[in-house]
């Protein structure tokens, strides 16, 4: 790819010949070997890859909260590969809504509290913080327990508050690593389909995700290996993903066949059936 | 307008939100907040009582000197300086009735006056006599002097001393040591072999208080000019009021000026009379106080210091623990700045809500000093500024030490901090 592309104000996303080097003793750890991306408004992208592969530090770099050793990462027009970490901090309270997999909420604050800690860190909403982090509360379908504490809300009421927090200052990217990795698989999905409600509604998402079902869900899968991007395709091409679902549904209908085989009870042939559609 | 106002109400947010957070963690550790602010409480607790107790004890000294010669009391006497002795003699520089007359006059900071003298005379009644009783001769205007009236008859008036009447004012004590009826006024006493008719009747006052009360005796008070008949070559002073307690230096200028003048010294000559202010007895005390104060304020100062030392613990152990939450709120936007303010505010209210329990110790400290017997002070005020002292004193320990702390946290990196466990 050239390094003259497109208008920059065009992708939201646009890295060119990233690189970061760790040294570990006398040896040079290259942990992105290059890595070229482009990430456009209201695109819905899965980043994957085994441990190692870079991913978090592509991650870290996503998120401005690391700098790359080479190359460029323009982010809404923001060429943070030239700013220092107090502009970038900036950059992350207003273009960055990040979601973690462990929730980082506050514990002794309450989800409305919580919500709002964006904005303190901000000079842009002094005035209609309460009502925008309500807002955000409602949008998750949280309206009803502002004044909970996390501690007081199941895992997926938890990451709905996050979200809120994520969005409340109206990111340009919601940046989400591993949001489902402490869910059990019915909240994973309440969260998946947030996510896609959200995108419905022009959001721009980056998961970052060792799940194919997860990434399944997103409409764009980058696969990194050895620090290098080894595949980019929409989610209905990608082969890797194609074949897991095949995959996932062969062996999903042997076991089905199998039950079925053994237990000649309609009901649960019916309950079979439907599962097996979930699946 | 909001261009204005909106950087301002950020901050203000800011640590606003801060210090309830902090009062939040303070809340949620309780014991361990108490033991960490101890050095502070103990420091703060003394400051506001060692304060406290040299303030009330400068005014309780104040008021036993007031009560006992006045703090506005000046003693203005004759003396001769060393390079005269020898050519001089004490009569020459005597202070003389026309001086006093002088200073009362052209004196701006002396409101009152007497010229004094004294002896001992034996005295009689009906058949007790008392030896050496002490005789004063003095002006009228000893009343306003020494604020001591008659509680019997009538006090000295200037035609008594003009005509050197052979009149006296008795202080109780004479009235049992010489068996006289309880109404002695009217009654004649032998004073030196001559009859002296009493006046009046004075309260006995003895030295008391700071200065260790000593046996009350007979005392006798005639008019000056007749004690000057009787006995012409008894010492003379003066005793002077100043127009208050802070005019000393005034005063003192005023009485140079118009005696030199008046003895016609010049240049070089040395003042041949001396003078003394009750001020220098306060002085006395103000030096005192002030060792206390540099011996306590060392104490302060160390306990101050350890409670320093604790706070700073107690923040790094904080950073520590909270580290995850200082990746948290990094990566939300939180610049380093705002991260260092957000600590520092929490130490300095650690350190504040260290200094009010202290200020309450210190309080109760006093009270209970004050309910003790024989304490002689009966109020001890805690003043205004020995709780701006304490409150200072433990915010500024709470910035001095909560500074590195702080730094610790602003430093860290949001990526190491998000995943520390």
């Amino acid at each position: 790819m050239s390094r003259a592309s497109a208008d920059p104000t065009q992708a939201t996303i646009k890295i060119r010949g990233l690189k970061k080097i760790f040294r570990v003793g006398d040896e040079r750890v290259h942990a992105l070997a290059g890595v070229d991306l482009d990430i456009y408004p209201n695109e819905f992208v899965a980043i994957m890859g085994a441990s190692g592969s870079g991913k978090s530090t592509l991650m870290n770099i996503l998120g401005c909260l690391d700098q790359p050793t080479r190359g460029e990462y323009v982010l809404n027009g923001h060429p943070t590969h030239r700013m220092g970490m107090g502009r970038l901090a900036r950059v992350r309270n207003r273009e960055i809504g990040f979601i973690f997999q462990s929730f980082e909420l506050l514990s002794r604050s309450s989800a409305l509290k919580n919500v709002m800690l964006p904005m303190l860190y901000s000079r842009d909403h002094i005035f209609h913080a309460r009502k925008r982090a309500k807002e955000a509360l409602m949008r998750v379908g949280l309206g009803e327990r502002m004044s909970h504490r996390p501690n007081q809300l199941s895992g997926g009421q938890r990451q709905r508050v996050a979200v809120a927090r994520a969005l409340v200052n109206e990111p340009s990217i919601l940046l989400a690593d591993e949001p489902t990795g402490n869910l059990d698989s019915k909240t994973t999905v309440e969260i998946i389909e947030l996510f896609k409600e959200l995108h419905r509604a022009g959001q721009t998402i980056v998961v970052v995700t060792h799940e194919e079902d997860v990434a399944g869900q997103a409409e764009r899968i980058v696969r990194l290996r050895d620090g290098r991007i080894i595949s980019d395709h929409p989610t209905s091409e990608d082969p890797i993903h194609q074949g897991w679902v095949r995959r996932m549904s062969e062996g999903q209908a042997a076991i089905f066949a199998e039950e079925a085989g053994s237990e000649a009870d309609p009901a649960s042939k019916d309950l079979v059936a439907e599962r097996g559609a979930q699946g | 307008m909001s261009v204005i106002i909106a950087p301002v109400a950020w901050v203000v947010r800011l640590v606003w939100q801060t210090v309830f957070l902090a009062l939040g963690q303070v809340w949620a550790n309780k014991v361990r907040a108490v033991l960490t602010a101890l050095g502070i409480i103990i420091g703060v607790a003394s400051v506001i009582a060692v304060i406290s107790f040299l303030d009330a004890g400068r005014k309780w000294i104040l008021s036993e000197l007031d009560s006992a010669v006045g703090s506005r009391t000046m003693w203005v006497w004759g003396q001769v300086p060393d390079s005269q002795e020898g050519v001089m003699n004490w009569s020459d520089v005597r202070v003389t009735t026309h001086e006093a007359v002088l200073l009362l006059e052209k004196a701006p900071s002396i409101e009152s006056l007497t010229p004094l003298c004294q002896r001992g005379w034996q005295v009689g009644y009906g058949r007790e006599t008392v030896r050496g009783a002490s005789v004063w001769g003095v002006w009228p205007s000893w009343h306003e002097v020494e604020s001591r009236q008659v509680t019997l008859g009538r006090p000295l008036t200037d035609i008594d001393n003009a005509e050197r009447r052979p009149v006296c004012l008795i202080n109780e004590q004479a009235i049992t040591e010489l068996k006289l009826d309880i109404d002695p006024v009217g009654d004649y006493l032998v004073l030196n072999g001559r009859r002296f008719l009493i006046v009046g009747v004075l309260e006995t006052k003895s030295g008391g208080g700071i200065f260790g009360g000593s046996q009350p005796r007979t005392e006798l008070y005639i008019p000056f000019n007749t004690h000057k008949m009787m006995d012409p070559y008894s010492g003379t002073w003066f005793q002077a009021n100043m127009i208050n307690a802070n005019a000393a230096d005034d005063a003192k200028a005023e009485v140079r000026f118009i005696l030199r003048k008046n003895r016609g010294l010049s240049g070089d000559d040395e003042d041949t009379f001396g003078m003394d202010v009750i001020q220098n007895a306060i002085q006395m005390f103000n030096n005192f106080a002030f060792v206390v104060m540099v011996g306590a304020g060392v104490v302060v100062g160390i306990s101050l210091f350890v409670g320093g030392i604790g706070i700073m613990n107690i923040m790094l152990v904080s950073v520590s623990e909270r580290t995850r939450e200082i990746g948290l709120r990094k990566s939300l936007g939180a610049q380093p700045p705002v991260v260092l303010l957000q600590f520092l505010v929490e130490a300095v209210v650690l350190c504040l809500v260290g200094g009010l329990i202290g200020l309450g110790v210190g309080f109760a400290l006093t009270r209970v000093v004050m309910l003790m017997q024989d304490f002689p002070i009966k109020d001890v005020p805690v003043p205004g500024y020995a709780i701006l002292i304490g409150l200072g004193f433990s915010a500024s320990v709470g910035i001095v030490f909560g500074i590195l702390p702080a730094i610790k946290a602003a430093m860290l990196n949001p990526i190491d901090a998000l995943r520390h466990e």
